[in-house]
């Protein structure tokens, strides 16, 4: 895999004081951005992009860091997602299940039931590299996409599950912009911080190793597939707890959220932003809704896939380290530049 | 490539477990409702065509190149748009055969000198191309073509019904896809194994250094490959969009169809494409009618077991 | 282990200067965008903002097309003015299924700020359009042609109306005409979702009461291309099947049967014999002459007003079928509603609509098909046409009326009491074997 061969030397983050106050200033920007911009902005673009850059994180980690491409990250969300909409859903449905259990409940049951999920598609797909990854875990997900469309009982078929909202609580509605954007913006704080520390640790430098050379970890005594596995399991809990926040964020679920349109969009997103670095899925999902919503001044109001798609064989062609990659060179550019 | 006695002894103690309850099944079908077995076979046959048609070329590209072109049912579509396009102006569905075969040819051309060609060696990159590629083709289609289905409509000796044996009736035209798949299959297993292009292209498949090095210009081995490639992806398409539609959307089903296939039968290989056609075709025609609501999840559960076991595909040979 | 492959850019002055400049920009272009989007939403007052959602891609893209039409024909009688405003007409796609609604529609309604949506047309897309509209108390939603029976039967919208019908309200009279024409067993084809089921429960109460057994039943995925192991299991001790699909999959159905050589008889729901499948393009269909329909609009309706919409509908749309379908005729009305309404209320939008939503919920709308009037669920009461497919002088196919059934309600005659413990149609209900 050659976007990776280079990395081994760049894996070490940078921790000078100008990148330390770059943080703080994103951070605030961040804080302060719902007060400034429309409600429409904080909802669609902002808590939509801070969700979807949760969930390509997940792919992000895997792939750039463990070397393992997976489209199934979708599929967790998807799964994590329903399992909500089941237990937690307010409205009963006309055939399927409904069991309206508390959010308290609901929501770690979910996450739960996508962690479960993502551990028993990393055992599938353990032993498979490269493109037979993309495979199985692509085979998975059209498998439990006509699940959900075909079962009545459980996911309600074709017709999906509506009416999933988050809760009122301490006189708050979590679904109104501000307070939901809120949520996301620590969700995706906690899940981007929890990676970047995941990398410094033993553990994270192990995987980084299986992704550069496998059979000289095992030589060295490392037991490849557990951490494999393992780091399914944690991309799958990222992708669990991303996958209620969707399911929240749309206010339904239906076969089309895990269909492969969707699991392509989240590889989509997290190739765009750059593989390289976890913040680069926040930066792909970002570019990606701002597309996704003002592609009408673009192009036209429907050719929306033609744009992202131009832009993300451009990346591809151009920048193989996605946006953050091409952001690196320029300011490498500059540096020479200036000190010409 | 091959299935060597080697291969078929690792697969001894599944067959043996596996046979019995399958010869079971097939009494029980036999004895419930004949006529409706028979008709299963012969939809799974036909079925089975078509997919090897679509598969034939991304298995010769993947094999050669290495290449997982995962634009190729973009390929079949284009083939297929493309192909009504030239039937409806010429009115003959010949030149639309021939129309959908030329200009995916030519796209797969384009892909290969253009993109493929300056990124030798890294796969992961071009599979992401060819994703882009597709998403961006898909989006060409709807805002030439529309969101409308298309049917084509054959020549009428080509349609209509056959009187058979047992099955009393049968579409004449899926019969067509069977008789035309075999031809090609066959045109490809002698073009493969009695030119010297074939003999090139399974050199390349073997040792693509080793074949470079005794002067064989490679290059422009891997565009006649993959001119063939996407050429009978479109072929595909044309035939695909006479006997059942080519609408948005196919071009997933039939990529999801070529991957199973090639899966299944092996990279490279022809007669593994059509040995996978045949299981696919099959196996997702008989779970459409014995087990309609779950038949479709069957097909990629499949797909799923054999990567768990075989993570190389059933056939073995890696990547 | 520092890298050293080249000098740290954050050490050096210029670069900082640079790069928090470059960041500045960023930030305030940001903000440029932001405060531009606010202000043309504010400018947009005088102009009323009407949306319109179909089935512009999928299997139903033909259907979304009329329906389209009969939008367009409806502004285009009232000059695109209405209660003293101008409208301006935006148009939205989905693909049939109830993400790609809910995403098109919540475009409409929140990025581009139109005040009254038009749509959807497939019944899984009006159920949950109708749930969204729960949470967009300040736009008024009326149906396009989606026809499944819960969208206004399980928990209805207060701004969710329908002027046109549910399925299972369109084939009315169908069961018990089926019966009569001796056809005593048999099998339903039809798609797996919303809107079949409940045309296939509006056949089914009346064809099970007459005495009718449907052997089986047939779901198919909706966009399914390949037909070919649902025909090899229709039985040959059947009389008839009733095919309950619509647009494409209607099409592929009936091509890939003919040439199976199925020869059964058809009993063909509301949108199987619609004009969108009599008049797709390229495709003979003598073969389904004399095929029993029902639906709320029949081809030769000798009314005037009828008569007129079909005259108007060919003089505007040459690329149009060559006579309206039953989308074209559902998103007319619902337009017309709409727009008549507006005029009633003089454009008053204030309060959420109040006054706008009183005049949908009591107004008598007349229609090229009788008058309209809403019940309390805000669905439309109607007259729905019994039909069979003829051929005309031109040698197109039309449905002709064979009788009306007057002021057909979603209760489909039954009472409340009966209809409560029927409930809605799902895959398997109702059972007749």
């Amino acid at each position: 895999m050659n976007i990776h061969t280079n990395w081994i030397k760049d894996s070490e983050p940078q921790a000078t004081v100008s990148s330390h106050r770059l943080t703080i200033l994103l951070g605030l920007c961040l804080l302060v951005y719902p007060w400034i911009a429309s409600p429409f902005f904080t909802f669609q673009v902002g808590a939509q992009a801070l969700i979807l850059g949760t969930i390509a994180l997940s792919l992000s980690f895997l792939a750039g860091q463990g070397g393992i491409v997976s489209l199934s990250q979708m599929t967790v969300a998807g799964i994590s997602g329903y399992a909500m909409a089941i237990l937690g859903s307010a409205e009963p449905t006309a055939a399927s299940l409904n069991l309206g259990w508390p959010w308290w409940l609901a929501v770690p049951a979910a996450v739960a039931v996508g962690t479960l999920s993502a551990t028993g598609i990393g055992a599938l797909a353990v032993r498979t590299e490269g493109i037979y990854t993309i495979m199985i875990t692509l085979a998975v997900g059209v498998a439990f996409y006509y699940l959900a469309q075909q079962n009545s009982l459980l996911f309600n078929g074709f017709q999906g599950i509506s009416n999933v909202v988050p809760p009122i609580l301490m006189n708050v509605d979590w679904r109104a912009p501000l307070p939901f954007y809120y949520l996301a913006l620590v969700v995706a704080g906690a899940a981007l911080s929890a990676v970047t520390y995941l990398l410094r640790t033993p553990f994270g430098i192990a995987l980084q190793g299986t992704r550069d050379n496998a059979r000289r970890m095992r030589a060295l005594g490392f037991h490849v597939t557990a951490h494999r596995v393992a780091a399914h399991a944690l991309a799958g809990f990222i992708a669990a707890v991303g996958g209620v926040l969707w399911v929240w964020y749309q206010g339904r679920i239906s076969p089309g959220t895990v269909g492969t349109g969707a699991m392509i969009n989240v590889l989509v997103v997290a190739v765009l932003g750059g593989l390289r670095r976890p913040v680069g899925a926040f930066i792909g999902a970002l570019v990606f809704v701002l597309l996704q919503n003002f592609a009408i001044d673009l192009v036209s109001r429907e050719r929306f896939n033609l744009v992202i798609g131009g832009v993300f064989l451009a990346i591809v062609m151009f920048s193989p380290d996605g946006l953050l990659g091409l952001w690196q060179r320029l300011r490498q550019s500059w540096v020479r530049a200036s000190s010409a | 490539m091959k299935l060597s006695p080697v291969a078929i002894g690792r697969f001894q103690p599944a067959l043996w477990a596996v046979l019995p309850v399958l010869a079971l099944i097939a009494a029980w079908m036999l004895v419930d409702n004949t006529r409706l077995l028979a008709l299963t076979v012969l939809n799974g046959l036909t079925l089975a065509g078509l997919y090897f048609l679509v598969a034939s070329g991304f298995t010769l590209v993947f094999g050669l190149m290495r290449v997982v072109n995962l634009a190729h049912g973009s390929l079949f579509l284009l083939g297929g748009y493309v192909g009504y396009s030239a039937g409806l102006a010429t009115g003959s569905w010949l030149v639309a055969l021939m129309a959908g075969f030329v200009a995916a040819a030519l796209a797969g051309v384009l892909m290969q000198r253009f993109l493929f060609g300056r990124m030798v060696g890294q796969n992961m990159r071009q599979t992401l191309i060819t994703i882009g590629i597709s998403i961006v083709m898909a989006d060409i289609y709807l805002w030439v073509w529309g969101g409308d289905t298309y049917q084509f409509d054959a020549p009428d000796w080509l349609t209509g019904t056959v009187a058979l044996p047992l099955v009393h009736k049968y579409a004449e035209f899926r019969l067509v896809v069977l008789a035309l798949s075999c031809v090609i299959g066959l045109g490809l297993w002698l073009l493969l194994n009695r030119t010297r292009v074939g003999m090139m292209i399974r050199a390349g498949v073997d040792d693509k250094d080793m074949l470079s090095s005794i002067g064989v210009d490679v290059e422009r081995l891997f565009v006649i490959t993959f001119a063939i490639g996407a050429g009978l992806a479109g072929l595909a398409g044309v035939v695909g969009g006479t006997v059942l539609s080519v609408a948005p959307g196919e071009d997933v089903r039939y990529l999801l169809a070529s991957l199973v296939v090639v899966l299944v039968g092996g990279m490279g290989s022809i007669t593994g494409a059509a040995m996978g056609a045949l299981l696919i075709g099959l196996a997702e025609t008989f779970g459409q009618t014995y087990a309609p609501t779950y038949g479709v999840v069957f097909t990629f559960v499949i797909m799923v077991a054999v990567l768990a076991f075989r993570p190389n595909g059933l056939m073995g040979k890696s990547a | 282990m520092r890298k050293s492959v080249h000098p740290n850019p954050l050490s050096n002055n210029n670069p900082e200067k640079t790069m928090s400049k470059f960041f500045r920009t960023i930030t305030l272009s940001t903000l440029a965008i932001v405060l531009a989007t606010t202000l043309t939403s504010a400018y947009a007052q005088e102009t009323l903002k009407m949306g319109a959602l179909a089935t512009l891609e999928g299997p139903f893209t033909v259907l979304g097309q009329d329906g389209m039409r009969g939008v367009e024909l409806a502004l285009k009688e009232h000059n695109y003015m209405a209660g003293g405003k101008k409208i301006e007409l935006i148009k939205a796609s989905s693909n049939a299924t109830p993400d790609s609604a809910v995403a098109a529609t919540r475009k409409l309604v929140e990025q581009d700020k139109v005040q009254i949506l038009i749509g959807p047309l497939s019944g899984s897309e009006g159920i949950a359009v109708k749930n969204y509209a729960h949470t967009q108390l300040q736009t008024t939603f009326l149906n396009g042609a989606s026809a499944a029976q819960e969208t206004t039967l399980s928990n209805p919208a207060p701004n969710f109306f329908r002027f046109s019908t549910d399925g299972a309200q369109w084939q009315v009279g169908l069961g018990s005409n089926a019966y009569q024409k001796g056809y005593k067993n048999v099998v339903v084809v039809a798609e797996d979702y919303a809107f079949p089921y409940s045309m296939v429960q509006g056949f089914m109460v009346e064809y099970c009461k007459a005495g009718g057994k449907v052997k089986d039943k047939h779901w198919v995925a909706l966009g399914t291309k390949d037909y070919a192991s649902v025909i090899a299991k229709i039985p040959t001790n059947i009389d008839a099947i009733y095919v309950a699909l619509g647009g494409a999959d209607a099409v592929n159905f009936l091509s890939q049967y003919e040439q199976s050589g199925g020869d059964k008889p058809i009993i063909g729901s509301a949108v199987t014999v619609d004009q969108s499948v009599l008049g797709f393009k390229g495709k003979k269909r003598d073969g389904l002459i004399g095929t029993p329909s029902a639906g709320p609009i029949a081809d030769n309706d000798p009314s005037p007003a009828w008569k007129k919409f079909v005259a108007d509908y060919k003089a505007s749309f040459k690329d149009g079928f060559p006579s309206p379908s039953i989308f074209a005729h559902a998103y007319y009305v619902n337009t017309k509603a709409a727009l008549d309404a507006l005029d009633a209320v003089k454009g008053d939008l204030s309060n959420n609509h109040a006054a706008l939503r009183k005049a949908l919920s009591t107004m008598t709308l007349k229609t090229p098909t009788g008058d309209v009037k809403l019940d309390s669920n805000r669905n439309a009461v109607v007259n729905i046409y019994l039909t069979e497919v003829a051929k005309a002088a031109d040698g197109t196919l039309y449905n002709k009326v064979v009788h009306t059934t007057p002021n057909v309600s979603q209760s489909l005659g039954l009472s409340a009491a009966e209809f409560q413990k029927m409930g809605v149609g799902t895959r398997t209900n109702p059972e007749c074997k």
